[in-house]
């Protein structure tokens, strides 16, 4: 069936070859319409996937509705599209979705010869393996002739390989397109180990029949910054991209909350009040209300808020926050000032 | 008809009026439709691929491929180039298919001539098989007995040994094979000379049978040169007996031949769906020749084997050949959903190529032409076949 998705968006570029990209941007496109297209992932557990009550839940989620807030200064004006990762830059690069977020890792492929465009990274993960504890292994290295369970169509496969190739390991690996089936598969055995990206390996572990039984080896084979993705030449909407996710790192900088950022309208500090749009000039810059800062962490909230509600260490998932700690305590997560 | 009117005619009729000359043209008018149509599809793709600037061409092939497949015919690691991988792909794809059609036409017949069995269970058993197999979307059949062979089966280091050095666990079958000798190539050239000396007996023997009538014991003394010959050589050749036994070492077996879960779960899943099928074209064929026939033969005291392969199948053949065609091409066809279960045929090899090169036209293009060029190679066979059996009027 995926098959058939992706013949179908490959058959929509070979009629309509993109039609209607090249008459005007993004953000006109978007304006026009009154909503933004988001490609998410849709049965990932913390990043992309609808709630019991149907609706979409997940960081990727918060992001593009960050976005939507800082078009239309309103949060729900934005659809999803669920794809998988075979069809997800097609998908884009045909113009059926205007934003990915979809736990996409930025590789120089990607960005150059897909015609893509990255933007700040809102998770930074990277690849780990998870394993029966009853075998008793301690280490990666140990995993020497292991059969491994890979979800193709990712770059996982990619990495899996390097890492056994750079040690001189042996590996076998089992690819099953669907995320739900190769789960079953590694639960009763098929498989040595599952790998994958470490925040999809804690998802996993959380659905198992005993999550006990089952840890994530410490080492992690792979550098996985996760970043949404426009069309490339478009810098306008890809500034809007960025500045959105930015602003809402920049506010848990700042320490504005969606609790606190309506007394923080009154703030005497300067780099708040430009960063709130109290005083004007960063809207207007990039073509958007001056209160689009303020429109995302009140209605979204700042990336703390966003990270803890999706992903955190008091959801299923149990995160710790590690590399997206904010770069005071310890993490990656930086943004540049807001003048 | 019309060919003779026109030489007849041809100096009265004026071009627009004549059938065969506004026939040709049509023809080259929707030739040049058809051109122009693929040349705008093509210039339009290249045209916008290169505006958003995303690579085209096939020059990815020759890169490192950089992933790993979890089974291989020919040698494969991650270092060879994508065009190794596809063709890996392809291999796969290939053995499944011809195993799976094989099997599929000898189990349907004998379900097909089970159905209409003079025994009332095994009658019933035949249909109750056709109609559930029939039934259920092939898919679902593919999950199941995937799930069967991984959830079933006992773990590595609890493998079941039903025979010494053959052991079962949920990473698949693995059983002893030779070590290599070079006695094996001259035993495989040994087996297609006994091929070819059955094939010149066999028409010594039909020959012979039509001027004299008497009937040579053919059956046995080929399977007597098939199986003689080659243990001939492989007696002169110093009978080698070295064999590779597979050993537990570590995660997994080592040495011996391993079919994997994948493997068999999608082998077993075509096979059973498709036979449901041709069980019924048999079913079809057979009925379709009339019962007289067989009355007429058994009076001339023919045995019911020979009625069998004498008259009834003959004429049998001729109805079966053109649907058990299309059914052979589902089999190749479903073989695709091999992604689902994890067997790493050619779609799901080209599947990772098109997700890391990002050449979604190239890549699907290409499982286009795989699938075309396999059925066609089919169809091509089974028209021959077709009319090789077909009716030949003295």
């Amino acid at each position: 069936m995926r098959l058939f998705k992706l013949l179908f968006i490959s058959a929509m570029v070979l009629v309509f070859g993109f039609s209607g990209m090249a008459s005007a941007g993004t953000l006109d496109d978007v304006k026009a319409k009154g909503f933004i297209q988001a490609g998410v992932n849709g049965d990932l557990f913390g990043f992309g996937k609808p709630d019991e009550k149907g609706i979409w839940r997940g960081l990727d989620v918060d992001t593009a509705r960050a976005v939507a807030a800082a078009v239309f200064g309103d949060a729900s004006k934005v659809k999803f599209t669920p794809l998988t990762a075979k069809t997800r830059f097609t998908a884009l690069q045909s113009g059926e979705i205007d934003i990915l977020t979809r736990n996409c890792t930025v590789t120089l492929t990607r960005d150059t010869a897909l015609g893509l465009d990255f933007c700040q990274v809102n998770y930074y993960d990277g690849q780990g393996f998870l394993v029966p504890k009853k075998m008793g292994l301690k280490s990666a290295y140990q995993l020497d002739g292991a059969t491994v369970c890979v979800l193709p169509g990712t770059t996982t496969e990619m990495n899996v390989a390097d890492f056994f190739r750079s040690n001189s390991m042996k590996m076998k690996p089992v690819v099953i397109e669907n995320t739900a089936e190769l789960a079953k598969a590694f639960f009763a055995g098929r498989c040595d180990c599952l790998t994958s990206d470490a925040s999809q390996l804690a998802g996993t572990r959380s659905v198992s029949p005993n999550p006990d039984d089952y840890v994530i080896l410490p080492e992690i084979i792979s550098k996985e910054p996760l970043a949404p993705a426009v069309r490339h030449g478009d810098n306008q909407w890809k500034d809007i991209v960025n500045w959105a996710i930015l602003a809402t790192i920049n506010a848990e900088e700042l320490g504005i909350t969606s609790k606190n950022v309506d007394e923080m309208l009154k703030s005497k500090d300067p780099i708040i009040q430009r960063f709130l749009g109290v005083s004007p000039g960063n809207g207007q810059a990039l073509g958007l209300d001056e209160k689009f800062a303020y429109n995302i962490i009140k209605q979204v909230g700042n990336y703390g808020e966003i990270f803890e509600r999706n992903v955190g260490v008091n959801t299923p998932l149990g995160i710790e926050r590690g590399l997206n700690a904010l770069w005071t305590k310890g993490g990656l997560m930086y943004s540049p000032p807001f003048k | 008809m019309t060919g003779i009117n026109n030489n007849v005619q041809s100096d009265k009729i004026s071009f627009w009026y004549d059938p065969d000359k506004r026939s040709i043209l049509y023809q080259m008018g929707t030739l040049v439709m058809v051109g122009l149509l693929g040349y705008y599809l093509l210039s339009n793709i290249l045209s916008n691929l290169e505006r958003q600037s995303i690579a085209t061409g096939f020059g990815f092939l020759q890169k490192e491929s950089s992933f790993e497949i979890g089974e291989s015919l020919i040698s494969y690691s991650a270092a060879d180039s994508y065009a190794r991988a596809l063709l890996v792909g392809v291999l796969n794809t290939l053995i499944v298919s011809f195993i799976g059609v094989v099997l599929t036409v000898i189990l349907g017949t004998f379900i097909g001539v089970a159905r209409l069995s003079k025994n009332w269970i095994v009658k019933k058993l035949a249909a109750i098989y056709i109609e559930i197999f029939q039934d259920i979307p092939v898919l679902l059949q593919l999950f199941f007995w995937y799930a069967f062979f991984y959830e079933m089966l006992p773990s590595p280091r609890q493998a079941l040994n039903p025979v010494s050095g053959v052991f079962m666990s949920n990473r698949g079958v693995v059983f002893p094979v030779p070590v290599f000798d070079k006695t094996y190539i001259f035993m495989a050239v040994a087996l297609a000379t006994g091929c070819i000396l059955v094939f010149l007996l066999r028409r010594w023997a039909r020959a012979r049978q039509e001027k004299t009538g008497a009937l040579f014991p053919l059956f046995k003394v080929s399977i007597a040169i098939l199986i003689g010959l080659p243990l001939l050589v492989w007696w002169l050749g110093g009978a080698p007996t070295q064999i590779d036994v597979p050993v537990l070492t570590g995660f997994n077996f080592q040495g011996g031949v391993n079919v994997s879960p994948e493997f068999s779960a999608l082998l077993l899943g075509l096979v059973l769906y498709t036979a449901a099928f041709v069980a019924e074209v048999v079913r079809a064929g057979i009925q379709s020749v009339g019962h007289g026939q067989t009355e007429a033969a058994m009076s001339l005291g023919l045995k019911p084997s020979r009625v069998l392969n004498l008259v009834i199948l003959p004429q049998a053949l001729r109805v079966i050949v053109p649907p058990l065609t299309s059914q052979m091409l589902n089999l190749t066809k479903n073989s695709s959903l091999a992604v689902a279960i994890g067997y790493p045929d050619f779609v799901s090899v080209a599947g990772t190529t098109i997700n890391q090169t990002g050449q979604a036209i190239e890549g699907v293009a290409m499982i286009m032409a795989v699938y075309l060029f396999f059925s066609l190679l089919t169809s091509a066979f089974m028209n021959w076949y077709n009319k090789a059996i077909a009716i030949i009027e003295r």
